[in-house]
């Protein structure tokens, strides 16, 4: 089985976030991260590989696929830690600036050319990426490759390639199925991505990475990057931060104090 | 005022106009006609709702051959078709998971710029333009849409919902139907289960819509009643944080956070709640936050407007009643 696993590198939740000026995500090296939910969608593929037992393990492979400047390597070295067996950064300086559009016409073109090698099972996305949250790259990329959409599983079975998912929406249960390839994403509930191991982590250091251009993947650079843009960041200003809170201690009568709140700034 | 079609996508026609709509038929209104588009054949309540905010047609799209509507791909499919009839500028739709995978299979099919989670969408010149808060609500971003036509999901609770001075005398359905293409129907639904309302509230708004949300975390220790009798009281929705679903305290349904449902309502009341980042994300950019905590140096309180330190089981119930009291017109501050 060969999967392929589209990560994103992201600035830390727990950084300080912020535009540049050319209303782009500011990324520096430091506080950037894998993507925390792409963790499950390493898991979920690491675990149908494994599955075919330790003896078969090298017949499979993970390969993770990301896109960015060098600092992103180190999204693809945190898979490598984890267990994935491949690593390519598509790298082009005319890919700055791409909207979600033209990020799903890069990652489809390294994926065209993956499977230009060898066929390939599945792709498997996290559910979203914790900087911009949009979820939507997965429906982009199956209809980028034109194949079926199963998204944002939370239990997969694949059984002589036909893959069944359970969805959770707000409110609704769906349980979907399609015949292998298709692309998948998972949610965080679908598992608990393990930690990475000694051995694992010494060799991913090491381990190499491939460097591929828009030449390499045959992708068009006016349909990428500002050129191909559909939408354009024209503004970004941080928000003033919120006013220190009132605090008041209950002894007894913070419950009323609560609903004065409400009350007198007329929000009830 | 510019004349072209807007549409928006109905999510629940066959049972009304629900507030979240409402906010889109009057964004739709300030730029442009505002169409209704609908999977399901509206009842009498929805079409009443739709003349009231000035709508004068509903394109009622139909999937031939069988395949449901709820696939995604074929939704995106019949609202490509309704663009089309249309000639429509602009593709108008609240965020839920589903009506994002519709938006960015339509924009993709018809070359159409795709904003997702705005707060507002405007018309600047001739761009439309998707006012967004990102980061946790630490940011405002403007993302001017570089096509002619532009497709955005909009947030619940940004825009004060208006009928039309000018209500629409009738209201004209159009049905189409759509045979969708291979490619769409290449997944097929087993099965489709809509789930009961959160902690049994059957009445209450909502949760991403919902202009009042009292949510309860590791402090109510499994008790949600206190949680529910503040937001009934309110007229509000119930939500959780990642920890209480996963101790199977509440429904899935009921998180918020960045993996669960994203929240923006007028006032957010968080009890028992520590404020760690990934529920952080999916509610700062509430408009008014309050927390309810027993521990002073709970995170939580950083971003709040106004907190109260003490056992959310005490100060839960107290506040309901004082509200419902205020609200029967018997208390006065």
């Amino acid at each position: 089985m060969r999967i392929v696993v589209p990560v994103k590198h992201v600035p830390d939740i727990h950084s300080d976030r912020s535009f540049t000026e050319e209303g782009r995500v500011a990324r520096g090296a430091q506080d950037g991260t894998l993507n925390e939910l792409d963790e499950n969608a390493i898991e979920t593929a690491l675990r149908l590989v494994e599955a075919f037992g330790a003896d078969e393990r090298e017949a499979h492979e993970v390969i993770v696929l990301t896109i960015g400047p060098a600092d992103a390597d180190g999204a693809i070295r945190k898979a490598y830690q984890l267990g994935a067996d491949r690593g390519i950064r598509v790298t082009d300086d005319l890919l700055a600036g791409s909207d979600i559009f033209g990020t799903a016409r890069a990652i489809s073109g390294a994926i065209r050319k993956i499977s230009a090698e060898g066929p390939i099972d599945l792709i498997i996305t996290g559910m979203a990426a914790l900087d911009g949250l949009g979820s939507v790259i997965p429906s982009l990329l199956a209809a980028e490759l034109e194949l079926p959409q199963l998204t944002l599983a939370t239990k997969l079975t694949v059984e002589n390639g036909v893959i069944e998912i359970t969805r959770e929406l707000d409110g609704v249960t769906e349980v979907l199925t399609a015949t292998a390839p298709a692309v998948l994403s998972v949610t965080d509930h679908i598992n608990t991505p393990r930690y990475p191991n000694f051995k694992l982590i010494m060799a991913a250091r090491t381990k190499d990475i491939a460097t591929w251009t828009l030449a390499d993947i045959d992708v068009d650079p006016s349909e990428v990057g500002t050129a191909g843009a559909r939408t354009k960041v024209t503004k970004s200003a941080p928000r003033p931060p919120r006013e220190l809170a009132q605090l008041v201690n209950d002894k007894g009568e913070g419950g009323l104090a609560l609903a004065e709140y409400l009350i007198k700034n007329d929000l009830v | 005022m510019a004349t072209h079609s807007v549409l928006v996508l109905l999510d629940t026609p066959t049972i009304e106009v629900r507030s979240a709509a409402k906010e889109l038929l009057t964004l739709a209104r300030n730029i442009g006609e505002p169409v209704a588009v609908a999977f399901e054949a509206p009842n009498e309540k929805t079409i009443e709702q739709l003349k009231e905010y000035g709508v004068r047609r509903l394109f009622l799209g139909t999937v031939e051959g069988g395949a449901s509507h709820h696939l995604t791909p074929v939704a995106a499919e019949l609202l490509a078709q309704a663009v089309e009839m249309t000639q429509a500028r602009a593709v108008l739709a609240s965020p839920t998971f589903e009506n994002k995978e519709i938006s960015a299979r339509l924009a993709y099919a018809i070359g159409a710029g795709l904003v997702i989670d705005t707060v507002k969408v405007g018309l600047e010149g001739d761009n439309f333009v998707g006012y967004k808060r990102v980061f946790a609500g630490s940011w405002d971003v403007d993302c001017t849409i570089r096509t002619p036509i532009a497709v955005a999901t909009v947030r619940a609770n940004a825009v004060i919902p208006a009928p039309a001075d000018t209500p629409s005398e009738s209201l004209e359905i159009v049905e189409f139907s759509v045979a969708p293409s291979e490619l769409a129907t290449s997944a097929y639904m087993v099965s489709r289960t809509e789930h009961a309302p959160i902690a049994g509230g059957s009445g209450r708004p909502k949760l991403a819509e919902a202009a009042f949300v009292v949510a309860g975390g590791r402090g109510t220790n499994g008790d949600y009643g206190p949680v529910e009798e503040l937001a009934d009281a309110l007229g509000g929705a119930v939500g959780a944080t990642r920890d209480a679903v996963d101790e199977g305290w509440i429904e899935h349904d009921a998180q918020i956070g960045q993996t669960g449902v994203t929240v923006a309502p007028r006032v957010y009341i968080g009890a028992g709640i520590s404020g760690a980042p990934h529920h952080r994300g999916g509610m700062q950019a509430s408009g008014i936050i309050i927390g309810v905590n027993s521990d002073a140096d709970a995170p939580i309180f950083e971003i709040c407007d106004f907190g109260v330190v003490g056992e959310l089981q005490d100060v839960l119930p107290q506040a309901a009643a004082a509200i419902r009291a205020y609200k029967e017109g018997q208390y006065e501050i």
